[in-house]
């Protein structure tokens, strides 16, 4: 049992996790709390390491400022665009980190009760899934690999046939205490969190982030109990359980169940079969769009993730202002994923200075849409495609949209006809009320700030 | 062993209802700052390098503190950064932003 000095510590350590938490969930002190946390986290470091240092004190020390000049430099120097992967690098690393805890203790006590022994293979199995499956979202967002869901020919067979294999291995290692089997079975759970991922499409991976964020919560819990630790019981599991709910939250944001965002794998043929038709699509000239935009009521900005990597999101600002000197209304409209995650897109525009109260939600657009003159979709694609709502065979069916094809007019500003992060075609680029406006956002931007000015 | 379950319970009420009602903007910093908190195995990693003995045990304790320590400083930094673009958005008129930039200072 550790000192009481030890154990009231990690107390107090654990309610800043959890008021950390609470204020993270409102904006007003979402900054306090995770400086609380961070202040929690600090005082529970400082005390595992006075207590608990006995031997390698200075090893340990050289490890935690390996980590700081590893850590603070990729986090401050991340783009906004880029968030999303970096979180789930850092949610990788510290799955990694329990596996390891647990591994570590195990060889130093390979045969303890029951009790740690289910608690190291849970913490080895689930850790190495979370670092594994993290390292695939990574390399999704980051688009060095496809961001298509990957279906490997039987992959649902090898997949469970893996997940048999992981069971018994578990089994076996708490039987016989092999430390050998214990590695196995980690290398079983690194498969198994890559087969988990491939199959989740580039839309759907930032759900994958925050579930593989609960099982990291999850295993540092289970590492409570292989070292009998209170704190990270607690963390752990309040991370686990706060994890559960927030992907939950984020499917409902998307309008599908869970279970078909991870296991519904797209079945991209069904849409594209229809794309031979032929189609015209309307492209306008930087001219066309200035006349519309210059002479019209109200507009509305529909942002996506194209505007934020072209960084074009201070040139959409300023064409904004130029309109509202015009006269014209100018609001935004920003979809709940708009953006690679729930909540990235306002983020980014924030970064931009544009005012918080032009952001509308769907909620506060759709009802009056038929009023707006003029959709300006800017690098955005699945959160205006009207398949969403009316094509029961789309893979996105019901996830809530933008209904801009029901305002009086859409300009639709995009680098190709490529499909959107989904992989999905979107019939709206056909319809006759839109007009096409090709090339890089941003220089589109410029080019029609400038002619608006002209108009 | 049931005091431990009893806490493991007591902590997936309070993780449930401190995130029940979070709004769509805060998702992605909510996400961000509870992958910080999960560092929190960098306290695991101290304590059983801190005791251990042999070569193996005491290279794998180490690569364990050293990625735990990103896992917590790369999460709090990150998050901090994200929720600093919010910061005074609410009355965020380019010309008044100094004078609101002071308030929030002194806060």
């Amino acid at each position: 049992m550790s000192p009481t000095w030890v154990q009231l510590a990690y107390l107090v350590a654990a309610l800043c996790f959890v008021l950390a938490l609470k204020g993270l969930s409102t904006p007003k002190y979402a900054r306090a709390g995770n400086l609380l946390g961070a202040a929690g986290m600090a005082l529970a470091v400082v005390t595992a390491y006075v207590h608990g240092a006995v031997h390698n004190g200075l090893l340990i020390l050289l490890a935690v400022a390996a980590g700081v000049v590893v850590g603070i430099p990729a986090a401050r120097s991340v783009k906004m665009t880029a968030i999303p992967q970096m979180v789930a690098l850092f949610n990788g690393v510290g799955g990694a980190a329990a596996a390891l805890v647990a591994l570590t203790e195990f060889l130093a006590v390979p045969h303890g009760s029951v009790l740690f022994q289910v608690a190291t293979v849970l913490t080895v199995l689930i850790g190495s899934v979370s670092f594994s499956g993290s390292v695939v979202t990574f390399l999704k967002l980051q688009e060095i690999m496809t961001t298509r869901p990957v279906l490997l020919p039987a992959g649902q067979l090898l997949g469970l046939g893996v997940a048999a294999v992981s069971a018994l291995l578990a089994l076996s290692v708490v039987l016989t205490g092999s430390s050998v089997l214990l590695v196995l079975l980690a290398l079983a759970g690194l498969a198994l969190g890559v087969l988990f991922v491939l199959p989740v499409g580039g839309a759907d991976v930032p759900i994958a982030i925050s579930l593989l964020n609960a099982f990291t919560g999850l295993a540092v819990a289970a590492s409570g109990y292989v070292l009998a630790n209170t704190l990270l019981i607690v963390a752990g599991t309040l991370v686990g359980a706060s994890g559960t709910i927030l992907t939950r939250l984020m499917a409902q944001a998307m309008g599908r169940p869970l279970t078909n965002i991870l296991f519904g794998a797209f079945k991209a043929t069904s849409v594209a079969a229809a794309t031979d038709e032929q189609r015209t699509v309307r492209a306008g000239t930087v001219d066309d769009v200035a006349i519309m935009l210059g002479y019209a009521h109200s507009v509305l900005v529909v942002p996506g993730y194209g505007l934020a990597v072209a960084q074009g999101q201070h040139a959409a600002r300023e064409l904004a202002q130029v309109l509202e000197q015009r006269g014209v209304t100018v609001h935004y409209g920003i979809h709940p994923v708009a953006g690679r995650m729930p909540g990235h897109m306002n983020v980014l525009l924030a970064e931009a200075d544009v005012p918080y109260e032009h952001l509308k939600e769907l909620d506060d657009v759709n009802p009056g849409i038929g009023s707006v003159d003029v959709v300006l979709v800017v690098g955005a694609n699945d959160v205006v495609n009207p398949g969403a709502r009316d094509e029961p065979s789309s893979p996105i069916y019901g996830m809530p949209i933008f209904d801009v094809d029901r305002a009086k007019a859409v300009v639709f500003m995009k680098r190709s006809m490529r499909p959107g992060f989904a992989g999905v075609d979107n019939s709206l680029l056909y319809n006759p009320k839109t007009t096409m406006l090709f090339g890089d956002a941003k220089e589109s931007l410029t080019k029609l700030l400038a002619a608006v000015k002209q108009v | 062993m049931i005091d431990l379950l009893t806490i493991f319970v007591l902590a997936v009420f309070v993780g449930f209802e401190v995130v029940s009602k979070v709004s769509t903007i805060l998702h992605t910093p909510l996400m961000s700052g509870a992958n910080a908190i999960h560092g929190v195995i960098l306290v695991g990693a101290i304590l059983i390098t801190g005791r251990a003995e042999h070569a193996l045990e005491i290279t794998l304790g180490l690569f364990a503190v050293f990625l735990a320590t990103v896992n917590v400083v790369g999460g709090f930094v990150v998050t901090d950064r994200m929720l600093e673009m919010f910061k005074g958005h609410r009355t965020a008129k380019p010309v008044k932003s100094a004078a609101n930039g002071h308030k929030e200072v002194g806060e």
